[in-house]
């Protein structure tokens, strides 16, 4: 599968990931290198065949219904690069 | 005296528990061979004020006779492991100064064993990688050096730097985690052992996150009976992580008993792959006499859907890590880099805090699991992992245990493969198919390459039977008699 600048663009935006102009193309070609490789898998006859999640044989187990973590405000924003009155600050989102 | 640097992590326990020498000493001989081994950029972080609180924590302990399994034992902990107050990068700009308020499971474990904190090593970016040149932090050297050549090697990857430390003698252990070969492709490099546990067998609590579904925590040495003392202190059952399988974890040292009495061992045919090595192919037919000479009587199998294993993971391992990495957003913990706009600010940060190969993985994951092509690409890859986990199963049958080499080729050099992604994928043909089917395999050096180069046998297990696999490796490890050394030697003399 060929990829072009175009769809290049997209999924850049879609991976919220800023990619200049000048990599869009080099990108295309290097993408499309390995898309064309992994479509080898096209050779197999998967019909019918289940697709496999995980390897873990088990349901996820269920536990009591009660509180086994919280109460760490400050640990949880001790990271955090903006931070005010205990809330995490980013840009505005409304006008 | 053997230096202290050099001793195994079972003399080391023998040593301290006979007062030979105190966990301090210890620590104080590895501390000083960290710093020695800078000029590989092996260690992230080094945490020589921690580690000393530790060993005199430890001497205390052995003191009072309430030695644990790991007292005193000066570790070396991949920097992809959460611990608590010390900064985790997972090798990645994106995360720089991040101090995770809380400890990982797998190094929380260890700790609680008695181990040492050396500090944190230096790994592809995110673990994306084989041979550590992704990080952000610029690639780690190999201790080994090719004969007549000085140029520097790879020590693999994506755990590197703790392949290379171990090596080197700037650990005496050291952590590495394994999505489709990141322990056994650097331990094979590096000439040590490393472990790639059942996944479920460690906890992923608190590990940075590339594929969830096939990354798995285990240990990487200088030898078999200390990856089997390692696993045996970070392995166990987690609530935290409901993947993490609530077995009991067995005497992994009793498992060696050093014959393979009436055991079979599967030889799978398609790893004769084009391209190999002759002194690979040698190798194995020669880690084939030794495991027949311990008792095993050698099958042929048949692993059809090998060649297929490395493109169905070239899609499962993106798509995972493009979900996962989505949490690097410039608003919890790492770099923020400003933008007008909520969306400008994520594509700014991400732009500026990713490098090239996770950028290029996280694209190919984003595009597989985009509207109209879901199907075509991811849900083929999942069917694909069936087949490839049914060919293993199947394998099982008429086998207790596969010998394969671990990697096509020994290191190569820094630089080499840099431009060719798909060649670089190529080194994982033998380790991936393992992740994907969630099977335990181990590399142990076996050999010499004809330039010099430690070359690896890997032994693969049905799931949860690492017994098995340490003992095959044992028995590998006593016949090849690998005693060669790297290069370079951090740890001093005497």
């Amino acid at each position: 599968m060929a990829l072009d600048k175009a769809t290049v663009a997209r999924i850049a935006t879609l991976a919220r990931i800023k990619v200049p102009e000048s990599d869009l193309e080099p990108l295309a070609k290097e993408l499309s290198g390995i898309l064309t490789w992994i479509e080898q898998l096209r050779e197999v006859d998967t019909a019918g065949v289940e697709p496999m999640a995980s390897v873990a044989e088990m349901t996820l187990p269920m536990r009591e219904d009660r509180v086994t973590d919280g109460n760490c405000r400050d640990k949880i924003l001790s990271n955090a690069p903006q931070q005010a009155h205990g809330f995490f600050l980013v840009p505005k989102v409304v006008e | 005296m053997t230096a202290l640097t050099d001793l195994t992590i079972v003399e080391a326990r023998d040593g301290l528990r006979s007062k030979e020498f105190s966990a301090g000493e210890l620590t104080e001989a590895h501390i000083a061979a960290v710093e020695r081994a800078r000029p590989l950029n092996l260690y992230l972080k080094e945490t020589p004020e921690r580690a000393r609180d530790m060993a005199a924590g430890a001497d205390a302990r052995l003191a009072r006779g309430e030695g644990r399994s790991l007292e005193g034992v000066p570790l070396a902990i991949k920097d992809l492991f959460c611990t608590e107050g010390v900064e985790t990068t997972a090798a990645s700009r994106i995360l720089e100064g991040f101090k995770p308020p809380y400890e990982s499971t797998v190094t929380a474990n260890l700790w609680a064993a008695g181990a040492v904190m050396l500090g944190k090593t230096n790994l592809d970016e995110f673990a994306m990688g084989s041979s550590t040149t992704t990080s952000g932090f610029g690639p780690s050297e190999n201790p080994w050096r090719r004969r007549g050549d000085n140029r520097p090697l790879v020590p693999g990857g994506s755990s590197g730097g703790s392949s290379a430390a171990v090596a080197a003698r700037a650990a005496m252990g050291a952590t590495g985690t394994d999505t489709g070969g990141s322990i056994r492709q650097p331990a094979g490099f590096s000439g040590i052992v490393g472990l790639k546990p059942t996944y479920g067998r460690c906890s992923r609590w608190g590990i940075v996150a590339f594929a969830s579904s096939l990354d798995q925590a285990g240990p990487m040495t200088r030898t078999v009976r200390d990856a089997a003392i390692m696993l045996g202190a970070m392995a166990g059952h987690d609530p935290k992580d409901s993947t993490s399988a609530p077995l009991a974890v067995p005497d992994y040292e009793a498992a060696l008993t050093g014959e393979l009495k009436g055991l079979k061992v599967g030889i799978p045919r398609e790893y004769r792959v084009d391209g190999m090595a002759a002194e690979i192919e040698q190798l194995w037919q020669q880690g084939v006499a030794w495991v027949k000479a311990a008792g095993a009587s050698p099958v042929e199998i048949s692993l059809p859907m090998t060649k297929y294993a490395l493109p169905a993971y070239y899609i499962i391992a993106p798509a995972e890590a493009s979900s996962n990495l989505a949490r690097y957003d410039g608003v919890r913990f790492g770099l923020r880099v400003p933008g007008e706009s909520l969306d400008e600010m994520y594509e700014a940060t991400r732009a500026a805090g990713f490098g090239t190969e996770v950028r290029r993985r996280i694209l190919i994951g984003t595009y597989v699991l985009s509207a109209g092509y879901y199907d075509a690409y991811y849900l083929k890859a999942q069917q694909l992992r069936t087949l490839i986990a049914r060919d293993f199963s199947n394998a099982f049958k008429s086998c207790d245990f596969i010998l394969a080499p671990t990697a096509p080729s020994a290191a190569f050099a820094i630089g080499e493969k840099a431009d060719d992604p798909v060649a670089m994928y190529l080194n994982d043909v033998f380790t991936v198919p393992v992740n994907l089917a969630g099977l335990p395999g181990i590399s142990v050096p076996a050999g010499l390459s004809s330039d010099g180069l430690p070359l690896g046998l890997q032994v693969i297990g049905r799931a949860f039977d690492e017994a098995m696999v340490l003992r095959a490796g044992d028995v590998i490890e006593r016949a090849a008699g690998f005693t060669h050394k790297p290069a370079f030697i951090a740890g001093g003399a005497g």
